[in-house]
């Protein structure tokens, strides 16, 4: 076990992470630089997610584990589509699919008055009665946290009692103003109670640090002898306890992966691919060569290199020439936006703008010069509308109004809907492994190229709907208050 | 009660959101942490058979999401700043704060926030729904009765009673997913028999104007064995208006023309125009209802005699009335999963037992969807007929596994898409009909000549 502290640092104080901005992509960079980006705080506010949502989407699909959501039911109500996204997520990765093991101790107005830990303990009790599972993570909430819950002494004493690793995780929705937080919650408390120190390294095994995307990387790797270690939705505890015996870690996204592959990294010395993550052919590039470095396969990765831009070049010609004149608008991130804009580059479409939903000033474990945000910059360009911004469609609308785009890529759900009700398609960016490397581009592309069909529906919905904000808001030249 | 839970059929009170998102043109507020409205959205929308955020709904909302220095110094100046700014930029009739659980535990006066915040045009109120305080029809009757209270408020003297004039009280918006049609049908049933109807909720219901009017009804009619009844005893002892208390909603002909009978005697209302209105009615609903009489009679050794109720006790009252008066399908087990509290429990227990004798021994107050669901795989298993569920997405497994036919009326439902459907009143009832019997055809078309081992389970 590693000397970790209870909890991780909330994104807002460690990475200085902010939620509000609207300038050139290229001044945000140097504000960064500073660590000292103008966050001016809105006055007005819509909803957004929550670290918990975060963390839910580490800590709900590991193989074989339980999650004990201590909260009201209104942070769990979820419905079987958490179970389908389980059943075609290991369909899509070639493995068998399992059952979610989810239960919620359901706190009541009883439980803030006196103290929650005795119906955590039941419910505990209950996830191990009905499914046996090889370890429990136990999900804070805002009503847990304010009351003062000890949760870290009951998983001591159960971890005790059952004889499995019992998983707190601190993802208070209040804590942070940054949801991303929740990932690295999540992640904290695997790195505190399940990950061992390596017993043996497996010198071909790379862990990828993801959601629940399709098996993309087993092509991706093999081209220079190297497996994946998915992780961690999907993996089993063992698996997860193992992460350390790979030759190193990369992630699907910064945003996502860098805290935990910076703590492999620093306190496990399983080197992290200090690349951005393989999205674009320059990205796709870097990080095959860095991989490569890391792996010993040096000598055989330019030519791999070499071989895979001349078999994607035709396509992705064809598609340049299909996609010529189409404006796409990226809101999405942090650093998915950043990917996505290094693949728009490629496919030649014209990046109108780029909305981040937050965005880190630092980064674990990487120097600022190579900030996603930065090699965004180096491959697609400075981009003249970037905004940072918590969703807060009143804001957006005007963003999309003034840019126009043909084509949305988003990321959340409960957004595409903004774009729908303005007429424009969207991408809705669920699935992110399939958008990897260079096949990825070119799916990126088709995908572009047969959106734009929804037009006709979506210019339907435009026609009906009405918007809720007053003629005074959108006439209003601030972007937000 | 607030047992542990593995499959939701609810989520907490601030659930309430989504009713009043059911109100034309009123705007909530949240008061709660960052991720709350957005949690209620994905269950009581899109996982409410793919209703979507609407005019003002979603990501729309206005939330202060509240983070650290709400908890440690209160919240009540960021909800002013928001409750100012929303006023600005959200165009309403009504604004209706709601309280989650960081401002429950602080102790945010809400309502005392938006009293000091409405504007002489913009009327802004406060309701604590604090997720702990109990599910989504504790958290919708807190709402509809923080409206009669801070929003329709008192009035000097006797209300002006308008004659013929009610106002419903009944399914809950999003959690029924069939709520939009339901109203719909409910306030066309009534005006059938000559009265004005505030149906309050959906999109038939003129919004917060219509609100105002509640003092005016000559009665209210709570259409659910205990959700609204509070309002309606609120209404009593506020505006004197009499209420009448229907806890088994109306579905198909014979409930239905029964309870308009009953709402004509208590209204006094002219007995020829309400019986025209019925005759006219089952006219057409005997003619649809006969048009199916062969499928019944050719294929009666594959129709579902055993059925299984798996959802609230507002629409499972008013579908096992149906079924066992109608179509003569038994109810094997109700597994009723709104949480009622122990007086809710007894109205229940009462109306199942003026429907049919026994039926309260065969009730189970379960709010976990995961034993209903095992519970009701062993009971169809163990009886071996062909069954009918009542239930939500949860049981589209074993629907599958025991060749069972699968009608939703309650959350979650995640793989039909539902618009104005209704199974209430008599075009709700030819609807469930449609419905259910369609389900014979799930696994193809059966002919006279295919009598093989497969269909039976």
């Amino acid at each position: 076990m590693t000397q970790l502290n209870t909890e991780v640092e909330v994104r807002d104080r460690r990475l200085k992470s902010i939620l509000s901005f609207s300038g050139k992509a290229s001044e945000l960079q140097e504000f960064s630089r500073q660590l000292k980006a103008p966050d001016k705080a809105r006055t007005f506010t819509q909803c957004g997610d929550c670290a918990q949502m975060c963390a839910a989407t580490i800590c709900y699909h590991v193989r074989g584990a339980a999650v004990v959501v201590h909260a009201p039911m209104g942070c769990f109500a979820t419905t079987p589509s958490t179970q389908e996204a389980i059943n075609n997520s290991a369909k899509s990765r070639k493995v068998k699919p399992f059952n979610t093991q989810l239960i919620c101790s359901n706190i009541s107005e009883k439980e803030t008055i006196y103290g929650g830990l005795k119906k955590l303990r039941e419910a505990i009790d209950e996830a191990q009665n009905r499914f046996h599972p090889t370890a429990i993570f136990i999900q804070s909430s805002c009503a847990a946290g304010i009351v003062g819950d000890d949760i870290e002494s009951v998983a001591d004493e159960k971890q005790e009692e059952l004889g499995i690793p019992i998983v707190p995780v601190y993802c208070e929705g209040f804590k942070s103003k940054i949801w991303s937080s929740g990932f690295d919650a999540g992640y904290h408390g695997i790195l505190k109670r399940i990950v061992k120190k390596p017993e043996k390294k497996q010198e071909d095994l790379v862990n990828i640090f993801n959601f629940l995307g399709t098996d993309t990387f087993t092509p991706i790797l093999k081209k220079i002898g190297l497996r994946p270690n998915y992780l961690v939705p999907l993996a089993d505890v063992d698996t997860i306890s193992r992460m350390t015996e790979a030759a190193c870690s990369t992630h699907i996204c910064e945003t996502l992966g860098t805290y935990i592959t910076d703590v492999l990294e620093k306190e496990y010395g399983v080197p992290k691919v200090h690349a951005p993550a393989p999205y674009g052919i320059k990205w796709t590039d870097a990080w095959y060569r860095e991989l490569a470095k890391i792996t010993g396969k040096s000598d055989i990765v330019e030519n791999v290199i070499k071989s895979e831009h001349e078999r994607i070049q035709p396509e992705l010609e064809k598609l340049r020439e299909e996609l010529k004149g189409i404006k796409v608008y990226i809101y999405a991130g942090d650093s998915y936006a950043h990917n996505m804009g290094s693949i728009m580059a490629d496919l030649g479409v014209e990046i109108v703008g780029i909305t981040t939903l937050h965005h880190d000033m630092r980064t674990d474990g990487e120097t600022i010069d190579h900030s996603t945000l930065q090699e965004m910059i180096n491959v697609a360009g400075d981009i003249d509308k970037f905004t940072v911004c918590n969703k807060q469609p009143y804001e957006i609308i005007k963003v999309l109004k003034d840019t126009n785009p043909d084509v949305i890529i988003a990321r959340h759900m409960n957004m595409t809907i903004l774009a729908g009700k303005l007429g424009i398609p969207s991408l809705l960016e669920g699935e992110i492994n399939i958008s990897a490397g260079y096949d990825g581009i070119l799916i990126m592309g088709r995908r572009i190229r047969d959106i734009v069909k929804a037009k006709g529906l979506l210019s339907t919905l435009k026609e009906y709907n009405q918007f809720p904000y007053t003629q005074k808001w959108l006439e209003d030249e601030r972007l937000y208050i | 009660m607030s047992q542990i839970i593995q499959s939701a059929r609810f989520s907490c009170a601030l659930g309430a959101q989504q009713s009043i998102l059911g109100i034309p043109r009123v705007v909530p507020i949240i008061h709660a942490g960052p991720g709350c409205s957005a949690r209620q959205f994905q269950f009581l929308g899109g996982g409410a058979a793919y209703q979507g955020e609407g005019y003002c709904g979603g990501g729309q909302i206005p939330s202060t999401n509240s983070s650290q220095s709400e908890v440690v110094f209160g919240g009540e100046k960021k909800l002013a700043t928001l409750i100012d700014s929303t006023l600005d930029i959200m165009d309403g009739d009504l604004y209706v704060v709601l309280a989650g659980c960081t401002a429950g535990i602080v102790g945010d006066d809400v309502a005392q926030v938006a009293s000091d915040h409405s504007t002489k045009d913009k009327k802004v109120i406060g309701v604590d729904t604090a997720g702990f305080r109990g599910n989504n029809y504790k958290g919708h009757n807190l709402v509809v009765e923080g409206i009669i209270e801070q929003f329709v408020g008192d009035v000097d003297d006797e209300p002006e009673v308008e004659k013929g004039l009610v106002n419903v009280f009944s399914v809950i918006p999003y959690q029924n997913v069939n709520w939009r049609g339901d109203l719909e049908e409910i306030k066309r049933i009534l005006e059938g028999i000559g009265l004005k109807v505030n149906i309050l909720f959906g999109y038939g219901s003129r919004g917060a104007s219509e609100w105002k009017k509640i003092p005016n009804a000559e009665l209210n009619i709570v259409l659910s064995p205990w959700v609204g009844l509070g309002a309606a005893k609120l209404a009593q002892r506020k505006y004197e208006t009499p209420y009448l208390h229907e806890p088994v909603l109306p579905v198909g002909l014979k409930a239905t023309s029964a309870f308009l009978r009953r709402v004509g005697k208590e209204l006094s209302l002219d007995s020829d125009r309400v019986n025209a209105f019925i005759k006219k009615e089952e006219d057409r609903y005997k003619k649809y209802f006969v048009s199916i009489g062969d499928l019944f009679s050719d294929l009666a050794a594959y129709l579902p005699y055993d059925a299984y109720v798996s959802g609230d006790d507002i629409y499972g009252l008013g579908s096992i009335s149906f079924l066992e008066n109608e179509l003569g399908i038994n109810v094997v087990k109700f597994y009723d999963t709104s949480d009622p509290g122990k007086l809710s429990q007894k109205i229940v227990n009462e109306a199942l037992e003026n429907i049919k004798e026994g039926l309260s021994e065969k009730t189970v107050f379960e709010a976990d969807g995961a034993i209903i669901k095992n519970k009701i795989k062993d009971e169809i298993k163990e009886r071996h007929n062909k069954a009918l569920i009542l239930g939500s997405s949860w049981e589209k497994g074993i629907a599958a596994e025991t060749d069972s036919i699968l009608i939703y009326q309650n959350n979650p439902v995640v793989d039909t898409v539902v618009v104005n459907r209704t199974y209430v009143g008599y075009n709700g009832g030819l609807r469930l009909i449609e419905d259910i019997y369609s389900g014979l055809f799930n696994k193809g078309v059966i002919t006279n000549t295919t009598h093989g081992e497969d269909d039976k389970i």
